[in-house]
């Protein structure tokens, strides 16, 4: 009987060990992947138009998703912001409200999470593929790295288009609510703008806003690469590589976005 | 896709991401010295600002006619050193005052310049003669309770 328990409680300890080694195995492999994708990024540029292609599909085709959702996030903080405003007498500062709010935190944040959901799933899924049908063998086999060649363009592309994504994000919003405070609910349009210039400072909040959606573009781009690179070349290792990318992705966004802002906000 | 139709697809969303940021920097935000041309430095002297910030206004008549460009303290004369950005388009009278007030009960300082009499104007680096602090709340307040209190003493 105690002999019984003793083992079962080996096992347990024995399985919670397995985990927190793999974990520390694929960290690892996570960085040693990042390292030779910089290593290699030379040989990436050297043919940029893969790169531009690139762009094409993860930045271009993302287009729709983001200008709608800016769009509608705008109007949504136009409306909810316009009640609260009103109440204490001061619906001029809409403005500054959609202005900081976008150009800080959303536009940078929720961008990056459609971004990963949109072109982040879908880099692991091609790379996850060419895995599991030996493309990538094939190509070490004929001399070409995959790392160069497959993977690089697709980070790069997806650092180039995160942060214009983030600022069209943002634009539209800002343009979003404009059309529900100026033209719908008619708060007087120059003090929309005016206040909105005067409180919105480009190098503390616009920048900042940039400076976070290049970091999350990092972050986005390079866990949507390594799951495809790592994933288990079966049907089911692509699609839990795909998940994985989406869970970690968002995870990695949100933590990320309060360490940021804790260093680029502090004191202003 | 050919290569040029995808080189002109990307161009179109890389010029509209820059179409973007310069949207965000030029309408939504402003550079800190922005929206005026030609300016000048005019300097006053507080013994007390308040919660005046660099950047605040600066306005004559309810007109924005300037910024707050520096805000130091004098350690020799123990008073705050106010470095004024004035658009050029204005010049003000020798004998202008300068006072902090503030914008409705909870808002904002800013400056706000009464223009005098005199026929000579405010140049560049100069600074103004007759100032008044921003209105500390507490004084005030401490204010009107000794002078309540020395009442009831009177009638005493």
């Amino acid at each position: 009987m105690v002999g019984k328990g003793f083992a079962a409680l080996l096992d347990l300890l024995r399985g919670g060990g397995h985990r927190v080694n793999d974990a520390l195995q694929t960290l690892g492999f996570a960085a040693r992947f990042l390292v030779m994708l910089l290593v290699y990024s030379g040989q990436s540029f050297r043919r940029f138009n893969l790169t531009i292609r690139e762009i094409y599909f993860s930045g271009f085709q993302s287009l729709l998703i983001i200008l709608v959702s800016g769009l509608f996030i705008g109007m949504v903080l136009g409306l909810q912001g316009y009640e609260t405003l009103q109440r204490y007498g001061s619906s001029e500062a809409l403005g500054v409200l959609v202005a900081l709010s976008l150009t800080r935190e959303l536009g940078p944040v929720v961008a990056a999470l459609l971004f990963a959901s949109r072109a982040g799933s879908s880099i692991t899924a091609e790379i996850g593929l060419m895995k599991a049908t030996e493309q990538l063998t094939a190509m070490d086999m004929m001399a070409v790295n995959p790392i160069a060649r497959v993977v690089g363009p697709r980070f790069w592309g997806g650092v180039i288009s995160m942060p214009l994504l983030a600022a069209l994000f943002s634009a539209v919003g800002v343009f979003g609510g404009y059309l529900i405070g100026v033209v719908l609910i008619g708060v007087d349009e120059g003090a929309f703008w005016s206040q909105m210039q005067g409180s919105v400072d480009f190098r503390h909040d616009i920048w900042s806003g940039i400076v976070k959606s290049f970091v999350f573009g990092v972050a986005v781009s390079l866990i949507s690469v390594f799951e495809g690179y790592d994933a288990v070349p079966t049907a089911e290792g692509v699609s839990a590589s795909i998940k994985r990318t989406v869970v970690y992705s968002a995870l990695t966004i949100l933590a990320l976005d309060f360490v940021l802002t804790s260093f680029l906000f502090r004191g202003v | 896709m050919s290569r040029k139709l995808l080189d002109l697809w990307v161009g179109f969303f890389v010029a509209l991401g820059v179409a973007a940021l310069l949207f965000l920097a030029l309408r939504v935000g402003s550079f800190s010295t922005s929206g005026f041309g030609q300016t000048y430095q005019l300097t006053a002297r507080f013994d007390n600002i308040g919660g005046l910030k660099v950047r605040g206004p600066v306005k004559s008549a309810g007109v924005v006619v300037g910024r707050v460009s520096d805000i130091r303290f004098d350690s020799e004369t123990y008073e705050a050193l106010v470095t004024l950005t004035i658009d050029g388009r204005y010049s003000f009278p020798k004998d202008t005052f300068a006072s902090i007030l503030t914008a409705g009960l909870l808002g904002e300082q800013y400056i706000g310049l009464d223009a005098g009499g005199d026929e000579r104007r405010l140049k560049n680096g100069d600074s103004f003669a007759k100032t008044q602090s921003a209105v500390v709340l507490e004084k005030l307040i401490s204010q009107f309770m000794f002078n309540k209190a020395s009442e009831g003493q009177d009638a005493k």
